[in-house]
């Protein structure tokens, strides 16, 4: 994979930091290469297909597009949300509608925010994100053009959601698609914020999205943060998310994957201060020859802090999937409370899970557990079903989207959770 | 209505049912007893068509039509009931989704209208009532969380909506208490009918106070020894399954 010279720094030219930082990203990536299976972290996840590919960086799109179609968690005819629209990667105001926000909030692409705002992506962009080591956030930093700022003030509640839509709009299957957007979200103390990615695909041409969110909370900042990725089944997406949660700060975040060919959330959060919570919760429904990734590191560094994590996966056919979930507690951060829950269902015997749930503590006063489980459907209940006259098909997909259904059903947003469950139930029934 | 005849069954090599003849008319409710082991949940599961068995030789029919043959959602719409000793849970279903669910399957197979979510608000709610139970129930997950009465209420209920030709009862009164017990057998009795048959299974006369059976049929060692009226319950209760050859408290 070489992507291509010519569009360095789209972004915003005459910010030396920022030029300084893209040249870093792509030096970097020069380096490293692409994650292959000989490294621990990818040793479940081949991107050889993805590196086979002659990508290029998505141009500028102008696709012709009725924000009246465009995906969204929120009932049509109800209060709308604050939303941003990216299509191949580029944000699109004519498709946005980010309505009217409390007093301070800032919500607009990055890279209009990088002519207002400089000083507090500079202090921000980054930071977590770091290029050295990780080929993915070294990428997305090079290449990087667009995204989206989210800022709260201190104390600021956004009483609606936020979304953003990302679309894929390939238009050669033979020379595809690739972008590297950037979600930054600053989160003032004591502020609150529902925030709903989509990502999709428009068409049947493969593109590939390296996505990178840093994600900044304040002291007693609560993020909901919830993405559904149903992009075509040519697609490659990976998305790294970073996350700092200060004291008192919560982050709840839900990962629904049905789409792409190989798909990769890497989550990674750091509890920075006493008395964090961190709710991390998914689910994955794949089948074809679809491989889904979920990888997380939920790092405790102060004590107090809790973490949950449910994930629940079905696989079909000869669809793959991998769960890598850390936990790691640091000394001194004492009377952690961390738990870590993984069930897949295999519905074909062709279908392959690799699970690895990974526990480090070096603190002395804590509750930690994880646990695992793959399993078919329960043969029981299947005769129950049909003993009433539920046929086998209908009492499979009832059992299926119950199993996932325990999952989607710790999203806090009603409005989110009722979203994604229908979104489970369409999978469940195609067509 | 219901024709068993020379049923022959085993689970993998081991015969468990070995030459079943019952007859039963529509409007008649029988009951089969016998010890632990004699076969008795093993009938009622064939007859609800769950995997794992293996019929040797033999036939059942239900109004003349092969049961055996059928799925056991086929057998559902066909008219079997059969009420489970243990209902299974359903972590994540609402029992009014799960009950819709089964109500519509039902239909459509019989050829009758499905109904939509108000209809079936209204017909479930009117059950409720004539069974005496609250709707509160229909939200909870099937049968999660339920007490034993609650979930034997439960299969009354959804016998109610399902209108069988053919409902068997399997240890229905095992894990309720004699309250418990008397509200689920004024449930099933209000179900009793001129054109529905039941089979009950059972251990202990008990049940038999509540559910008064027209016949009364011992099962031993995989085959029915002995057949009477009602009193023939009494009498096993006071003498045990002793003369069928079966030690109890061995």
């Amino acid at each position: 994979m070489t992507p291509d010279a010519e569009d360095y720094s789209r972004l915003t030219p005459g910010l030396p930091w920022l030029e300084a930082l893209q040249t870093e990203g792509r030096r970097r990536f020069a380096d490293l290469g692409l994650p292959t299976p000989r490294q621990e972290a990818w040793r479940f996840t081949n991107l050889g297909p993805l590196g086979r590919l002659p990508w290029r960086t998505a141009p500028p799109g102008s696709t012709t597009l009725v924000p009246e179609s465009l995906p969204s968690v929120v009932p049509a005819g109800g209060p709308p949300s604050h939303r941003l629209v990216f299509v191949n990667g580029t944000w699109r105001p004519d498709l946005s509608s980010p309505g009217a926000l409390p007093e301070g909030v800032v919500l607009t692409g990055l890279a209009s925010a990088l002519t207002d705002h400089a000083g507090l992506i500079e202090a921000h962009l980054g930071r977590l994100a770091a290029v050295d080591g990780h080929a993915l956030i070294a990428l997305n930093t090079g290449f990087l053009a667009s995204g989206a700022l989210l800022a709260l003030p201190a104390g600021t509640v956004l009483e609606r959601p936020v979304e953003l839509v990302m679309m894929g709009a390939g238009t050669d299957a033979e020379r595809p698609l690739a972008w590297h957007p950037r979600v930054l979200v600053v989160a003032g103390a004591g502020s609150r914020a529902t925030l709903v990615e989509h990502h999709v695909s428009l068409n049947r041409h493969p593109g590939f999205a390296n996505l990178v969110a840093e994600l900044f909370l304040a002291p007693g900042a609560q993020l909901r943060h919830y993405k559904v990725q149903r992009e075509n089944p040519e697609s490659f997406h990976l998305a790294t998310v970073t996350g700092r949660l200060q004291h008192d700060a919560g982050y709840e975040g839900f990962l629904l994957t049905t789409g792409g060919r190989l798909s990769r959330n890497e989550v990674r959060l750091v509890l920075d201060g006493a008395g964090a919570t961190v709710t991390l919760n998914g689910a994955y429904l794949v089948r074809g020859r679809q491989h889904c990734d979920t990888t997380t590191l939920i790092d405790h560094a102060h004590p107090r802090g809790t973490s949950r994590q449910m994930f629940k996966g079905v696989l079909d056919a000869e669809a793959r999937a991998v769960f890598q979930g850390q936990v790691l507690v640091r000394p001194g951060a004492q009377r952690t409370d961390g738990h870590q829950l993984h069930r897949a269902l295999l519905l074909s015997d062709q279908a392959q899970i690799d699970a690895k749930p990974e526990l480090e503590i070096h603190a002395d006063d804590v509750k930690c557990s994880h646990g695992a489980t793959v399993g078919d459907l329960d043969d029981d209940a299947l005769f129950y079903l049909r003993a009433r006259g539920i046929d086998r098909d209908c009492a499979r997909a009832l059992l299926i989207a119950a199993f996932v259904n325990e999952a989607i059903a710790e999203i806090t947003d009603p409005t989110v959770a009722t979203a994604f469950e229908a979104l489970a139930d369409g999978w469940l029934t195609p067509g | 209505m219901l024709e068993i005849t020379n049923l022959h069954a085993s689970v993998g090599d081991r015969p468990i049912l070995k030459g079943i003849d019952l007859s039963v008319q529509a409007g008649q409710v029988h009951a089969i007893m016998g010890p632990n082991g004699s076969g008795k949940s093993t009938l009622s599961y064939i007859l609800a068509g769950r995997e794992g068995y293996t019929i040797t030789e033999g036939a059942v029919t239900l109004d003349g039509r092969d049961l055996l043959a059928q799925a056991p959602e086929e057998r559902a719409a066909s008219g079997v009931f059969l009420a489970f000793q243990y209902p299974v849970e359903i972590p994540g279903v609402s029992n009014a989704t799960f009950l819709k669910a089964a109500l519509n399957g039902v239909r459509r197979r019989r050829g009758e209208k499905e109904l939509d979510a108000m209809e079936f608000l209204k017909l479930t709610r009117v059950k409720c009532r004539q069974l005496g139970m609250t709707d509160e129930m229909l939200k909870r997950a099937v049968n999660v969380g339920f007490s034993g009465g609650e979930k034997k209420r439960n299969e009354v209920l959804q016998m109610a909506l399902l209108d069988p030709r053919l409902a068997v009862l399997d240890e229905t009164d095992s894990g309720l208490d004699i309250d418990a017990l008397r509200i689920v057998a004024d449930g099933v009795n209000a179900l009793r009918g001129p054109d529905r048959a039941m089979l009950v299974i059972t251990h202990y006369q008990r049940l038999l106070s509540y559910i008064v059976p027209d016949r009364v049929h011992v099962l031993a060692h995989g085959r029915i020894q002995r057949s009477g009226g009602k009193e023939l319950a009494l009498e096993l209760e006071a003498r045990g399954y002793a003369e069928f050859g079966v030690d109890e408290a061995a």
